[in-house]
């Protein structure tokens, strides 16, 4: 039974987005009174693909900030300001990102770069915070075998931390994508496109076969990358660990 | 390689963790460090490949201040084996053991062909192993792994940390039999710090006492178990007769100059010989023991071959027990 969601799920959301027609009947039978019903102003694979953009580079610009600040923070001369990036990004996330898109589109303008700030800001937490318990939790014998055996710090750092820390790290990221996949559908707001338009168009035309579609789809997506990258992430893990 | 520690001290907050030692090693000896745990025995060792700085005082590789080394560099040659191993998990076997040697920049064939014959060396057949994962070996076999990581770019000098302390008493045997073995070809200059007196008196050509981070006593294992200092009395123990006694041969407290054979490491010599008789190659806490068993205060030395030698009698016990150590 597990075993079958993934593949029906994939199909289903396949269908959605690939063939235009196929909501239609579907859309007419749940919201009869709708008027509307397949969203009109842009196919759904397109608003998919404006989303996955603006979700991605979210994620890959929380990634790298939150992998640099964790790395940055855990080492020597960076401990010191790890409370201060702990405080920072805990703050970062409890910021309403609405909130965020709104005090940042008078400064940046409409479109892609307010959304970007306010994704990244929202999901920069569960990387960092992952890269910060990945690199801390590493065995101590592990360490000092490293450096006893004459690495440099960088190269303890590339051959051994990171490899190690990496499934952590991997899992915090796919914390972060499914995060913004989730969040992004508030880039209509800004007018930066995305599954969020029907959304609030549909709001705003009292539509509720519009709204349902955005959500749908944008529940469709996450849960896909939700699963791709899970996919990946076990890929990445030493194969000691994924025998065990 | 020679090893020395010139006034060395460390202080931690506000604990003497090493005071004022001094201590030379010379070139192919095994010094043991012994000591009560938290003597400084591991800060001591640290010193040596600078994972500690000394507050005062100085060390010196092969005459050469350490603290002038590059830290990388001067770790790259010394062997480092620590009591939990610290083996990469998320690398092979033989990634393991060829880990000194890539930092070193061998060309892969070098590597490949060392890493085999480290793995065969301590007992480790690299067909079965080289592709293992460190999760899969017992302790046992994940010590040899270490000792021959620590092997694998030929350091002239090794630091062994409690090596085969995490392993039960019976595999240690093995190992310390295996590394006497692997280290009498090799002759490297080798550190190796232990809690473990029996340990200590097979293994070191000199025995360090340390006490609260002080250097206590420095002696080869005979001459130690003869001090009278009463903290290395208290040290060695209340059998510390018995100890001396297992060291020395039935051959030698007769005047027949026979080595205690590879059977009788372990104090398990097979006598094989008839009763009321010893063979010349047990020990003489083997010999004691079967006086002991037998009400006899004299036994037949007989040599290995059954060929008799002449007459071992308490007297001779006590003459060897009581210093003397005929070598
Ligand atoms: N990094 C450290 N920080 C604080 N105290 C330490 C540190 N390393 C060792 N010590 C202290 O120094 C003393 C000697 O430690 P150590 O050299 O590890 O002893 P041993 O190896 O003989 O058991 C102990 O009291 C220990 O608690
Ligand atoms: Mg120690």
């Amino acid at each position: 039974m597990k075993r079958l969601i993934g593949p029906v799920l994939g199909l289903a959301s396949m269908a959605v987005l690939f063939i235009p027609g196929i909501l239609d009947p579907v859309l007419r039978f749940l919201f009869p009174g709708a008027g509307e019903w397949v969203f009109p102003r842009a196919s759904l694979l397109s608003l998919a693909a404006m989303h996955l953009l603006i979700s991605l580079t979210a994620g890959a610009t929380a990634a790298v900030i939150g992998i640099t600040l964790g790395i940055a923070a855990t080492r020597p001369a960076g401990r010191a300001f790890l409370p201060l990036i702990r405080d920072a990004s805990s703050l970062a996330q409890t910021l309403p990102p609405a909130a965020v898109l709104a005090l940042a589109i008078p400064f940046l303008g409409f479109g892609f770069e307010p959304v970007l700030l306010a994704l990244v800001l929202y999901s920069v937490l569960p990387v960092l915070n992952n890269t910060l318990t990945g690199l801390e939790t590493l065995p101590e014998p592990v360490l000092e075998a490293a450096r006893g055996m004459g690495m440099s710090r960088l190269q303890v750092l590339m051959r051994v931390e990171l490899p190690l820390a990496l499934p952590v790290i991997g899992t915090g990221i796919r914390t972060s994508v499914v995060i913004n996949v989730g969040t992004a559908t508030i880039g209509a707001l800004a007018g930066a496109g995305g599954l969020g338009s029907p959304i609030v168009a549909g709001l705003i035309r009292d539509n509720p076969a519009w709204v349902f579609q955005g959500a749908m789809a944008s529940a469709l997506l996450a849960l896909m990358l939700n699963a791709l990258l899970k996919a990946a992430e076990k890929r990445l893990q030493p194969a000691n660990m994924r025998e065990v | 390689m020679t090893l020395e520690w010139q006034n060395a001290c460390k202080t931690f907050t506000d604990k003497k963790a090493v005071d004022n030692l001094s201590l030379e090693v010379s070139e192919g000896e095994l010094l043991v460090l012994i000591g009560p745990s938290g003597c400084g025995k591991t800060t001591s060792l640290k010193m040596i490949n600078r994972l500690v700085q000394p507050d005062s005082g100085a060390v010196f590789v092969n005459g050469r201040d350490v603290s002038e080394v590059p830290a990388t560099e001067l770790r790259r040659h010394i062997g480092y084996v620590i009591q939990q191993v610290g083996l990469f998990p998320h690398m092979s076997v033989a990634d393991n053991v060829a880990a000194v040697p890539r930092l070193l920049k061998w060309e892969k064939d070098r590597i490949d062909d060392r890493v085999k014959e480290l793995l065969n060396l301590v007992g480790l057949p690299a067909d079965e192993f080289a592709d293992a994962w460190p999760s899969r070996l017992s302790g046992g076999e994940a010590q040899r792994v270490g000792v021959a990581r620590a092997l694998a770019a030929d350091p002239p000098i090794l630091l062994m940390d409690e090596p085969f302390g995490a392993v039960d008493p019976l595999t240690r045997e093995v190992l310390q039999r295996e590394f006497l073995r692997i280290q009498s070809t090799l002759g490297k200059t080798v550190v190796f710090v232990t809690h473990d007196l029996d340990e200590a008196i097979r293994l070191g050509d000199r025995i360090a006492v340390m006490n609260e981070g002080r250097l206590a006593a420095v002696a080869a294992p005979g001459e130690l178990l003869l001090n009278a200092d009463p903290f290395i009395r208290d040290f060695t123990g209340e059998d510390r007769a018995l100890r001396r006694l297992a060291r020395l041969s039935v051959g030698a407290a007769i005047g027949e100059a026979t080595p205690i054979t590879a059977a009788g490491f372990s104090g398990g010599g097979e006598s094989g010989a008839p009763a009321g008789s010893v063979r010349t190659d047990a020990t003489l806490k083997e010999a004691l023991s079967m006086m002991l068993e037998a009400g006899e205060t004299s036994l037949e030395a007989v040599s290995p071959a059954g060929r008799r030698i002449g007459k071992l009698t308490m007297e001779d016990l006590l003459e060897s027990a009581a210093g003397t150590e005929a070598s």
